[in-house]
């Protein structure tokens, strides 16, 4: 009965050792979607010696924290995660599960869903209740239409989110929650996928684009790798990171984990700064949610103007500079 | 080694038109290949050259998206199984995947299933990793490529947003796999199009898979889209051409302003 389903869960994401933004990003929307539908909201945490990180969710909301906690849980494996996630949601018995659609999340999300025999939806950009109704919205065909999805008869109903779509609430440090330790239930799973290593594509310190509040973007306009460096000096002085367009990456100016755009990282950034870039359809659906988006290219018909609140026509090797001056000046640095 | 692909035709999404409502004009739209499948077809046909065995692909869809299968087959491919019936239509990723399984299941014994991570149209990314869970099979997502296999086991890279893992998998397995950047897609030669005339078929019916017939179509679906319409769109904003300086304290003075720089 759908109506033994209640409260909403989260699961939270657990990487290199801290609590991924996003997942606080989640709680903060849950916890409106669950003061509107009048239930509780609850965090499940799962990985490996976390017990220290079990409060963090409080503070952003939560009412209740789930660990998980279990060697087999680290590394992060999607048929271990999926199995555990499935068994403790199928007793749990919540009525709308949020997953980040990281790509951990998009992994092993799809998998509890099928388990579970219940409807999901895919890298949501939006969430609401109408009318009772637990919404899901997401972009599709490119991201040239927006589609309103719910799941009338079955539960949980589950969503993966985008990261970056919501924004995290300012951690409040005397909220009161409760933490419970769960036993996790391993029985019947069989291991059959083995990490023999993980490396990181990013450049040691720099930040990445998918957590980057202000992004400085490069396309061909910048010309080679070494230009990449005048965009890095811009990033530095705004905190941001540097991303590019795929063009860049299949250049080999930037790595692959700096790409945006629909092959490559979709993010949604409070400044995105598109410098070289001539902005094809999909490099834009990845970043047309940015809030403030400048754009600096030669050719004063690039699409990306369409898009940007401000552009600026002219050469990058110029603009960029006096931007960082005129910057400098007002951060006083 | 026998290989199963499972594709998906696609609209050219690349290539669409707004009317000037700003609605997406989805008449006329190009079918074509889903371009993260046909990566995943080039890597299975890559395996076959090295390993030795077969390449099947298979799809569930209506009878016009047999010109997938048929450039799959084109491009190398040995053998197409095409599920199609009105009973599946209307079929979310659940029932899709579902269905799917089941045609597998009934078809052969596969050491390794291969499809796109997503299709450019839903992007949802679910059917790999559901048809897995269905199959009882493990699973690996953003596959970029196939390193190596070694008697029951297969050495992928799967991609991170920071970087990427080597992960080895035992068969049989399914891997969800994404295009590498610069990936150069082959194209069907004369000969590839002419052959696929004479590859195997294979046309199944909602009789043909054995299952739970109410899990199929609009019925086995737990999602419903509600409604669709343009996203939000973006205007055109303010343009600066010359006079840089000008425009760059403009530009500081409202990020000020939205405290986006403090």
């Amino acid at each position: 009965m759908i109506e033994d389903y209640k409260g909403i869960l989260v699961i939270g994401e657990i990487y290199e050792g801290k609590i991924r933004p996003v997942t606080f990003q989640l709680i903060t929307k849950a916890r409106e979607l669950a003061d509107t539908l009048n239930t509780s909201l609850s965090t499940v945490l799962i990985g490996y010696n976390i017990n220290d990180m079990a409060k963090e969710p409080i503070y952003y909301g939560a009412d209740k924290v789930y660990v998980l906690d279990n060697k087999m849980f680290d590394p992060y494996i999607a048929e271990v995660y999926s199995a555990v996630l499935a068994k403790f949601i199928d007793q749990l018995k919540p009525e709308i599960v949020l997953i980040p659609a990281t790509h951990t999340g998009r992994e092993y999300g799809p998998r509890i869903a099928a388990a579970l025999q219940t409807g999901m939806t895919a890298d949501c950009t939006d969430l609401a209740i109408k009318n009772g109704r637990f919404i899901q919205i997401r972009p599709a065909y490119g991201g040239n239409i927006m589609g309103e999805i719910f799941t009338p008869n079955h539960r949980p109903q589950i969503a993966t989110v985008r990261p970056n779509v919501f924004k995290a609430r300012d951690p409040d440090t005397s909220r009161k929650g409760e933490i419970i330790n769960s036993a996790p239930d391993l029985s019947g799973i069989n291991i059959r996928t083995y990490i023999k290593d993980v490396v990181k594509t990013t450049v040691a310190g720099a930040k990445k684009i998918d957590e980057a509040k202000v992004i400085v973007s490069g396309g061909r306009g910048v010309g080679s790798k070494e230009g990449f460096e005048l965009l890095k000096q811009l990033a530095d002085l705004l905190g941001g990171a540097v991303g590019a367009s795929r063009v860049a990456v299949d250049l080999g100016w930037m790595p692959k984990s700096a790409q945006v755009g629909q092959s490559g990282i979709t993010v949604a950034p409070d400044l995105y700064i598109a410098c070289g870039i001539s902005g094809t359809i999909q490099h834009i659906v990845g970043m047309k949610d940015s809030k403030i988006i400048v754009a600096i290219n030669k050719d004063p018909n690039a699409p990306i103007f369409n898009i940007a609140d401000f552009g600026i026509v002219g050469d990058l090797n110029e603009v960029i500079p006096i931007f960082i001056d005129e910057l400098k000046k007002v951060l006083n640095k | 080694m026998k290989i199963l692909v499972l594709v998906k035709q696609v609209p050219d999404t690349s290539e669409v038109k707004f009317n000037e409502n700003g609605v997406m004009i989805r008449e006329g739209l190009q079918s074509i290949l889903n371009m993260f499948d046909q990566f995943a077809v080039e890597e299975a046909l890559r395996i076959r050259e090295k390993y030795g065995g077969e390449v099947s692909v298979m799809t569930l869809a209506p009878e016009q998206a047999k010109s997938a299968l048929q450039k799959c087959l084109a491009l190398g491919a040995d053998k197409a199984y095409h599920i199609s019936d009105r009973a599946f239509g209307g079929s979310d990723t659940l029932a899709t995947s579902y269905a799917l399984s089941l045609a597998i299941k009934k078809v052969g014994d596969f050491d390794l299933i291969m499809a796109g991570n997503q299709a450019t149209d839903g992007d949802t990314g679910h059917i790999g990793p559901q048809v897995a869970q269905f199959l009882g099979i493990p699973h690996v997502s953003y596959v970029e490529k196939i390193e190596n296999v070694e008697g029951d086991k297969v050495l992928v890279k799967s991609l991170l947003e920071d970087g990427y893992r080597m992960i080895e998998v035992k068969l049989p397995a399914l891997l969800a796999c994404i295009p590498p950047p610069n990936f150069e897609y082959s194209n069907p030669s004369m000969m590839g199009i002419v052959k696929a005339k004479n590859k195997p078929y294979v046309w199944l019916k909602a009789d043909d898979i054995d299952g739970d017939k109410s899990r199929f179509g609009l019925n086995g679906s737990p999602t419903r889209v509600m409604k669709m319409y343009p996203p939000p769109k973006r205007s055109r904003g303010e343009v600066f051409t010359g006079n840089y300086n000008e425009a760059v304290k403009k530009i500081i003075d409202v990020l000020k302003e939205k405290k986006v720089i403090s």
